[in-house]
């Protein structure tokens, strides 16, 4: 969540230059800064459920133990009467290996849990960022592009509103008016779910229900994100605008459409996919409330249940599943930005 | 922002031979505030955040005089279950009987408490960070430059929910988890200021003047941040306020406070959606939108003050 006016991480510019490298080298620095940032999130992890609860046995394996023994043999399947620095190895072997736990509620492996919730938070989440990156920038070269218009100062308006508001309460709202009914309005849409109970989901059928009951959910989080996107774009493309490339351009006599699309817009396209990379966290936020507000059965709504068990190894599992997306989607959008700006790549 | 550091901001003036260098420091400061002043009000939407968070820090501090606190008292509610606004409660009741309008005035001191709170932590390790990252450089600068990127890859919900459950649920975490979780953005926006600061010619002279390391960074360094990191403070809370609304929404908060996110958990989980009703529903998210709104056109109207060049915007 990056408020739109400050696009200055992207290139430190008073830092001295260093002589410029190949792509590989840049790809290569930047997945060593992914794997140290994974490993850090393992570290966070670590301590957040083995050292800081004091005793892990009890919290980990809470209402599963009935005799010492029991105790005994889940300390040594986990290391946990080792020293700190021999726990965290066992630890890492056991991530690594794909050993996660088992949930206390579900009574099945937690990796299990978490590939089979994946799908729906990856079509949720996908399908709204896609529609808001495509919208947002839209709106905000358009706003940009004619500033002070009433169209500008409407979508500026609207994108602050939906910027201060919590998504989740946005999604409340479009329920109550548009699945509940509201005066006139009749509730036409289901008010939480993924699939109806009578279709199969892989029927064309099914799809057409999925798509049904992901309406409202979609249209909520596409709202919450684009906001951010639309006016970032729009101050990047207003930056560009003094520029005297652009008086360039029209100087050749090019029409001002591909003085806009061809020379504004791709420069200006640079530091928005840097608040969209760094928005990441916030994305993993919006799914989580917005799953839980629409009741589908996401990794999201898996964390929020887990809470009230509380279901430690399966916080732990979307704990990491989270970071994880985050730091890859980072990763993602740092390559992506290498090759769209080699001067990046000192 | 050299206007509001103090440093030849306020040259056009030319004061008496008698103001001693004190004197003349804070005689140019007050210019400069004055300015700075004259460009903010000159923004509209800067002034209607200021005039919206004036009267919603009026009513919390004023929130004793307003409703009494025994009406956040389950045991001594009066009012029926989820009654619709009349002439006695204006914006109904909750479903324990309480009045709404009077869960909202003693809500507005929580939030605006956390979010105060939670940008105060993020804003002082923040800061330090970001200066000494981005004024000593080298291997230290760069160490902590990567400790900021782990930060900022923090996922702040699953990490609140994961806190919360560690370490029980209270006011007090929460602070801890906003606080933790956003300074990162603070303090590379920091460090980027401060790379740029430090190659300016004036420090430069400080240094050929034998200026050491801390009379640099006191006096000349941090003083042209404060524009900034003030300006980002605003916009800060406005997250910390949204951030805190969520976590008690998701039922994180102190379960013994009422705050809009932990009304607004009650809405959701009374099914206040499904039987309409909406003055249970609607107030807290308004109120929610408006402060967050009112810190955000106050933070950007700053950041055109300290920044003439957004003006055009």
């Amino acid at each position: 969540m990056s408020l739109a006016t400050t696009p200055t991480t992207a290139v430190d510019s008073a830092e001295p230059r260093p002589r410029r490298r190949g792509y590989g080298r840049y790809v290569l620095s930047k997945v060593a800064g992914a794997v140290g940032s994974l490993l850090f999130m393992l570290v966070v992890s670590f301590f957040l459920f083995r050292v800081l609860p004091g005793d892990p046995a009890r919290t980990l394996g809470r209402g599963r133990f009935t005799n010492p023994e029991q105790i005994e043999e889940f300390n040594r399947t986990y290391g946990l009467n080792e020293s700190l620095p021999r726990q965290f190895l066992t630890y890492l072997q056991n991530t690594f290996s794909g050993d996660l736990g088992i949930s206390l509620k579900y009574r099945v492996p937690v990796s299990d849990l978490l590939l089979d919730r994946m799908w729906p938070t990856l079509l949720l989440v996908g399908t709204s960022t896609i529609l808001a990156t495509v919208i947002g920038v839209w709106l905000g070269i358009r706003g940009a592009w004619n500033r002070g218009s009433t169209f500008d100062k409407a979508s500026t308006g609207a994108s602050l509103t939906l910027y201060s508001m919590p998504e989740w309460w946005l999604g409340l709202l479009l329920i109550a008016v548009f699945a509940v009914g509201w005066g006139p309005i009749p509730g036409i849409f289901p008010t939480g779910g993924l699939h109806s109970t009578d279709v199969d989901p892989s029927s064309l059928a099914g799809v057409l229900d999925t798509a049904w009951h992901l309406t409202l959910p979609v249209i909520t989080l596409t709202l919450a994100y684009l906001a951010d996107y639309a006016l970032i774009m729009r101050s990047s493309l207003l930056d560009e605008l003094g520029e005297d490339y652009l008086t360039t351009a029209r100087a050749k006599g090019l029409r001002d459409i591909v003085v806009r699309n061809r020379h504004a817009v791709p420069n200006a396209l640079l530091p928005t996919t840097t608040v969209i990379a760094l928005s990441m966290g916030f994305i993993v936020s919006g799914a989580i409330t917005v799953e839980t507000v629409f009741s589908i059965p996401g990794l999201g709504l898996l964390g929020v249940e887990a809470l009230e068990v509380p279901d430690y190894w399966v916080l732990q599992g979307t704990f990491l599943v989270a970071a994880a997306g985050v730091i890859l989607a980072n990763l993602a959008a740092n390559l992506l930005y290498g090759i769209l700006d080699p001067r990046v790549r000192t | 922002m050299s206007a509001a550091g103090g440093d030849g901001g306020g040259g056009a003036l030319r004061p008496p031979a008698t103001l001693s260098a004190r004197q003349l420091a804070r005689r140019r400061r007050r210019d400069a505030l004055g300015r700075n002043w004259r460009i903010f009000r000159g923004n509209r939407s800067g002034l209607l955040g200021l005039a919206i968070l004036a009267s919603f820090v009026l009513v919390a501090i004023a929130a004793p005089l307003l409703a009494s606190p025994e009406g956040l008292d389950v045991t001594k509610a009066t009012g029926g279950v989820l009654e619709p606004p009349s002439s006695e409660y204006w914006l109904g009741t909750d479903d324990q009987g309480r009045s709404v309008l009077t869960l909202l005035i003693w809500g507005a001191r929580i939030s605006l408490f956390v979010g105060l709170a939670a940008t105060l932590i993020s804003m002082v390790i923040g800061t330090l960070v970001g200066l000494t990252s981005g004024y000593f450089g080298g291997w230290a600068g760069g160490a902590l430059f990567r400790v900021t990127e782990w930060f900022l890859a923090i996922p702040f919900l699953p990490f609140a929910i994961v806190l919360a459950t560690v370490l029980g649920r209270s006011l007090l975490n929460i602070i801890i988890v906003i606080g933790v979780t956003s300074w990162p953005s603070t303090a590379l926006l920091i460090r980027s200021q401060t790379l740029s600061i430090k190659e300016r010619p004036y420090l430069e002279r400080a240094r050929v003047l034998g200026a050491g390391r801390w009379h640099q960074m006191s006096r000349h360094v941090l003083p042209n941040l404060m524009p900034m990191v003030f300006a980002n403070t605003t916009l800060t809370v406005a997250i910390a306020i949204l951030t805190e609304t969520t976590l008690s929404f998701l039922g994180l908060g102190d379960p013994t406070r009422v705050s809009w996110g932990s009304m607004l958990d009650d809405a959701f989980a009374v099914g206040a959606i499904t039987t309409g009703a909406w003055w249970f529903i609607v107030p807290p998210g308004v109120c929610v939108v408006l402060v967050v709104l009112a810190f955000t056109l106050i933070g950007q109207a700053l950041e055109e003050v300290l920044n003439p060049r957004l003006k055009d915007r």
